[in-house]
């Protein structure tokens, strides 16, 4: 008998029996439809918070390195004691990279602060305020949108004036216009020359946009006056990130005179590292959870290898005339395990509509996390389903097959 | 070259430790086209006569040769094949299957052959038109009358041109009047050219057949042609 005939004479059977036993089938594909909603929500789930992660990281640009006192990445608290003592980089140091580094398209000091801004009696909380050159607008890759940038002249001299992010430009100045505006941090009053363009926020969470750029000098004059640097380095090439980051090394360990058999005593740290980081760690939650979802789904085959065994149980007459008219015991395998696999493959697409839905109320929800549900999660919770059906009804199926056609007849 | 050909067959069962002789040694030669009848009664082993000669079981020692071939130790799928090709069954209760109607019923053998769904359709009804049921087919079996279903068994009995149709009690559950008219249907069958085997317990169905065969405790008893009723 032709495979595929077989294969579509199983599936009109797999349907009649559905059909006939409509409540049966229905309570026995919950358990699948459960399974599948939830393998697929915590799937999607994860897919969603990936996307997530990588866009707000993007933000940072993959040709950057970050120098600065401490790696990003400290597993404990030895190697954070360990980092905390290494020296200070310095605006000296900084300097003569700035000067030095040949792979560098950009270079930009950085110290940060959190302060509140006010502008007249409105006020913003914990803004980041950075104290930068001119060279910032490169390495962080903001754009403007309105006014201009501070000019190396600016920076050199020191001057009173700011950049302000996005955030601070809509809570200081609802109607009127910031351009020329005066905001005061501490004690000093600062002209804003011009508002950053929007970047969102991580996660949904931590905003990019709550910051205001100042020049160096002010900042160490007005706010704080040994800070703690650190240095964005945009690289000139993509293709030479690796020898650029050695460059760096190399010139920051002659700059802070590190002896040949000392480890660094500064980090620098890239996008990429964090999203390596990030990318273990939902890996670990897509594990475990996997896991702890699959456990439902595994149920839920449990329920379908029953109802297949009752089937076959109720059915051994029948088993019995088709053997007698000539039905092979793979025949009678593929059978039942498409029935296995039909009543799987429905709970499947039930669980993917129920999930379907369930991610168009969250995206409506939540609109800046990024939740859609991808056609692989699509594609294997199918595969998934029918995998189910087909292991779970194997031993039941195995067992009709292998029936004795006499003692099948003889079934009452 | 007989039909069929069974040389000391015999088939031993376990039961709980004990070994019963359900068989002891048979043998028989059936020629094609004949009309038998297997009677005993119950416990004398007909019922194991008639699953050896169907295929469904197999004999314990002996040689089994039908239309040729040894059929005595070929492994299920074989035999699931042997009788696709060679044996037509009718049995008591009809074994129809009952959510399909009965054209679907009789393609059945034919799904199992192989043979492709317009091709099985038309032999289908032709089987049905053959028993009288022309205008059954779409019917499912609890929307038929007893007979009507025990000629929809045995359409899908002829529908692959077996070489033999094993009937066993086929009047067993039909009351007389619809049993004589099923035995009527087998007779023209017979005449056909059908090998025909019908186990019964009622002397007057095994009246129908001209030969008959009577087991008794696991061995042929009495084997008897009976000339008044030789085919006209």
């Amino acid at each position: 008998m032709n495979f595929l005939l077989e294969i579509k004479e199983g599936l009109l059977i797999a349907w009649d029996a559905i059909r006939a036993n409509k409540l049966r089938s229905v309570l026995t594909t919950l358990g699948i439809i459960i399974g599948i909603v939830t393998v697929t929500s915590m799937a999607t789930a994860i897919d969603a918070l990936n996307r997530a992660l990588h866009d707000s990281l993007s933000i940072m640009g993959a040709d950057v390195l970050f120098v600065d006192k401490f790696n990003w990445e400290i597993h404990s608290e030895d190697e954070w004691l360990r980092e905390f003592k290494r020296p200070d980089i310095t605006r000296e140091q900084t300097r003569r990279i700035e000067k030095k580094m040949l792979l560098a398209s950009a270079v930009a000091p950085r110290a940060d602060s959190m302060r509140p801004v006010w502008y007249q009696n409105r006020r913003a909380n914990r803004v980041n305020i950075i104290g930068t050159t001119d060279q910032f607008l490169i390495t962080s890759g903001f754009a403007m949108a309105l006014g201009r940038f501070m000019s190396p002249a600016e920076v050199e001299g020191g001057r009173p004036v700011c950049v302000i992010g996005n955030d601070v430009a809509t809570n200081l100045f609802q109607k009127e216009p910031p351009l020329g505006k005066k905001i005061k941090i501490g004690e000093h009053q600062l002209t804003v020359i011009g508002v950053l363009e929007k970047r969102g926020s991580f996660l949904g969470l931590d905003s990019f946009d709550n910051e205001v750029i100042i020049p160096i000098p002010q900042f160490v004059f007005s706010y704080w006056r040994n800070p703690t640097y650190s240095m964005e380095v945009k690289v000139r090439e993509m293709d030479h990130l690796e020898d650029a980051k050695e460059e760096l090394r190399g010139l920051m360990r002659t700059i802070r005179h590190v002896a040949p058999e000392d480890p660094d005593n500064f980090a620098i740290n890239q996008q990429q590292q964090i999203l390596k980081t990030f990318d273990r760690l939902t890996g670990t939650i897509a594990a475990v959870g996997l896991v702890i979802t699959g456990m439902s789904l595994f149920v839920g085959g449990i329920g379908i290898m029953n109802i297949m065994f009752v089937s076959v149980a109720e059915r051994t007459r029948e088993i019995g005339v088709r053997k007698a008219i000539g039905a092979k015991q793979r025949t009678i395998l593929l059978q039942f395990l498409i029935e296995a696999a039909s009543i799987c493959l429905l709970g499947g697409l039930a669980g993917l509509a129920i999930t379907y839905s369930l991610t168009l109320l969250v995206a409506g929800a939540f609109p800046y996390f990024p939740i859609t549900m991808s056609f692989p999660v699509m594609g294997l919770a199918i595969l998934t389903s029918i995998a189910t059906g087909l292991t779970s009804g194997f031993l039941p199926a195995w067992r009709a097959a292998r029936m004795n056609p006499v003692d099948a007849l003889r079934n009452e | 070259m007989s039909l069929i050909r069974l040389q000391n067959i015999s088939r031993l069962y376990q039961m709980g430790g004990e070994t019963i002789h359900a068989l002891r040694s048979i043998s028989l030669v059936v020629e094609r086209g004949e009309y038998v009848a297997i009677m005993g009664p119950s416990g004398s082993g007909k019922s194991t006569l008639m699953n050896l000669l169907g295929c469904l079981d197999t004999c314990t020692s002996g040689v089994y040769e039908l239309n040729g071939t040894n059929v005595s130790d070929l492994d299920d799928n074989r035999l699931a094949e042997i009788r696709n090709r060679e044996i037509g069954f009718v049995f008591q209760t009809f074994n129809l299957l009952p959510r399909a109607n009965a054209l679907r019923n009789v393609e059945l053998p034919l799904i199992y052959s192989g043979i492709g769904s317009s091709e099985r359709k038309r032999i289908a009804i032709e089987a049905l038109e053959s028993v009288g049921l022309a205008d059954r087919m779409r019917h499912k079996p609890n929307e038929m009358s007893g007979g009507q279903r025990q000629r929809v068994a045995i359409a899908r009995a002829l529908v692959n041109s077996p070489s033999i149709i094993l009937a066993d009690e086929p009047t067993g559950n039909l009351d007389s009047k619809t049993g004589d008219e099923i035995m009527a249907l087998m007779r023209l069958l017979s005449d056909k050219g059908n090998t025909i085997f019908i186990v019964t317990h009622e002397e007057e169905v095994a009246r129908h057949a001209r030969r008959i065969i009577r087991i008794r405790d696991g061995l042929i008893a009495e084997d008897s042609t009976s000339p008044k009723i030789a085919s006209p």
